[in-house]
């Protein structure tokens, strides 16, 4: 009888271990079924290269190199604002802050992760965006700076968290090394405490990129959704998250515009795979140390 | 043992959830679905509430998405009824008939478009032409129309979107019958009729449309002529309906087959004096003049 309830709940966790393999397998699959069968309508180097999305013209036409440069500029937009700040205060939290304090801080952050997009949007909307078209004085606020900024705000608890992990795993023995050699604080933070945090640190960027770039619901709110290749950041663009999260309703199940929103999908879906294997790389590298 | 017991104790607890639906169903009432344009949602949303409080045993849920996004789901057989602001598309049509699906189209009222700016914006009139040239991006400043030394920016509603086509079909299409006009790539995609206000209630230099139902007092609607030599009207009812404002649409519901029981019911109310009269009071205009007095 023991033997095999021991047996079932083996089978039954074994179920759930491969669950999320099977899950992950069977989207991609779906993806690349629908949108494989596009492209060989439509065409990949036009679809990626094409510079006009209209899709449901009479001669519709699906480019998605403006989606693309918009999903690329507000993520590497919202990097360049989260990273240095998210590393700070990773720093700030693990290093220098007294430990009451610490863990107030520390749950704020995570309590930052836990807001959703939609509220994100839907504040940046009415006060940022406002905002940024006085400050800068340009025709609409309605921008990919906008959407980078907001974006920042998602991506950050991501960051500060994992970094944080991975600073405070850097061994004790390191950090009192360098101040006996007569390193000031500063040069032990930077020279030895970031450098053997470095991989974690990176994952959790990493990390941070794969939550910007699949965002839909704020940025679409924000961005201003114009299929253009924009001049520069203080305009508007569209993402693919945005296209797809927009479309999706109207169209016919199998139909061709149906099927570009999946090979969308398939290209995004490509990217955050990448993203996230470059993550678990230094992730792993770290552990290994 | 423990886990004998607890696997019982799932048993008859799956058995009372399975018991407690099936009771559910019985009493369970008639429900409808409703989807499509965002324009006439809150017209519908009132005939349902009316017609909810005369029957009560009836359950209707009322969804916006687009015109594109009810018939999409008429088609693949999710709702009963698509409200929609434009007639359906003959392409639309030959994929419902392929899916044994067949549209029936009822006419419920009409609608004008309004083309908004800002409150501080001086432009406070604009012909047919020029509203092409502002969305096709041929006139990107307001100088060109009489205002200030400002980039228009254009907004305009996302493809699926009837407002989007209407305007798509008689705006940018006026001089070119084959429709090969598009929306400049400049143009911001705007989720809804509300998101459109919102930015030009905050932004001067902003140009959007939306149906007139949804125009309020934090932004302005200018008056439209057919041409520069003709005149300048102001977007009222009252000049939607003796057909002298030039962006005018009818709207329409359709429903699967020739409508019967709860649906028929809902479409003879809409389509009584006292449904028409919630047409103009939600702002849109009846289609039969005689009952609104």
């Amino acid at each position: 009888m023991r033997k095999i309830i021991d047996n079932v709940i083996e089978a039954v966790i074994f179920m759930c271990g491969i669950l999320s393999i099977v899950f992950v397998v069977l989207i991609f699959g779906f993806l690349f079924k629908e949108g494989f069968s596009f492209f060989k309508d439509f065409g990949i180097i036009k679809f990626i290269t094409g510079q006009f999305w209209y899709p449901t013209s009479d001669t519709a036409s699906f480019g998605i190199l403006p989606l693309i440069i918009g999903s690329v500029l507000v993520t590497v937009g919202a990097c360049i604002i989260a990273v240095p700040i998210g590393i700070m205060s990773a720093l700030y939290i693990s290093e220098i802050v007294p430990k009451g304090v610490r863990d107030v801080l520390k749950s704020l952050v995570e309590l930052m992760a836990a807001i959703p997009s939609i509220v994100i949007g839907f504040v940046g909307m009415v006060t940022l965006v406002p905002f940024v078209r006085t400050l800068f004085d340009i025709p609409t606020g309605l921008t990919a700076f906008s959407g980078s900024i907001m974006l920042a705000f998602m991506a950050m608890p991501t960051i500060v968290t994992i970094s944080e992990d991975a600073i405070r795993s850097v061994p004790w023995q390191y950090k009192e090394g360098a101040l006996a050699l007569g390193a000031t604080e500063w040069q032990t933070m930077r020279r030895i405490v970031l450098k053997a945090a470095m991989p974690g640190i990176i994952a959790a960027i990493m990390l941070g990129i794969g939550r910007v770039i699949g965002e839909t619901m704020a940025v679409m709110m924000i961005t201003g959704n114009s299929a253009r290749i924009p001049h520069s950041i203080f305009e508007p663009v569209r993402t693919m998250t945005a296209v797809i999260a927009s479309e999706m309703g109207e169209t016919v199940s199998g139909g061709i515009h149906y099927r570009a929103l999946f090979a969308i999908a398939l290209v995004l879906f490509i990217v955050t795979f990448i993203v996230n294997f470059i993550a678990d790389l230094f992730l792993g590298k770290n552990k290994n140390k | 043992m423990k886990i004998l017991k607890l696997i019982t104790v799932l048993l008859i607890f799956v058995f009372f959830c399975a018991c407690m639906k099936s009771q559910g169903g019985d009493r369970h009432d008639i429900s409808i679905q409703i989807r499509g344009s965002d324009t006439i949602v809150n017209l519908i949303q009132e005939w349902v509430e009316k017609f909810v409080e005369q029957n009560p045993s009836f359950n209707i849920s009322v969804t916006g998405g687009g015109s594109g996004t009810g018939f999409a789901s008429l088609i693949n057989g999710t709702c009963d009824i698509t409200m929609s602001s434009r007639k359906i598309e003959e392409k639309e049509r030959m994929l419902a008939e392929s899916k044994n699906i067949e549209p029936v189209e009822f006419k419920i009222g009409l609608d004008g478009l309004a083309v908004l700016v800002n409150k501080n914006n001086s432009v406070n009139k604009l012909t047919l032409e020029q509203l092409r040239d502002i969305f096709m991006a041929k006139i990107t400043n307001w100088k060109e129309v009489g205002g200030e030394d400002k980039k228009i920016v254009i907004l305009s509603r996302e493809s699926n979107s009837g407002t989007h086509m209407f305007f798509k079909e008689h705006i940018l299409g006026i001089d070119d019958k084959n429709n090969k006009n598009e929306f400049s790539t400049q143009s911001l995609m705007m989720s809804s009729s509300q998101a459109v206000c919102n930015e030009v209630c905050q932004n001067p230099n902003a140009l959007g449309y939306v149906g007139m139902g949804f125009v309020d007092e934090r932004v302005k609607s200018v008056s439209v002529a057919v041409n520069a030599e003709s005149e300048y009207v102001y977007p009222m009812p009252e000049n939607v309906m003796n057909g002298t404002y030039p962006i005018s649409r009818p709207l329409y519901i359709y429903t699967n087959g020739e409508p019967q029981d709860v649906v028929k019911m809902f479409i003879d109310y809409a389509l009584s004096d006292a449904g028409q009269k919630i047409v103009l009071e939600t702002d849109f205009i009846p289609i039969r003049k005689q009952s609104v007095k």
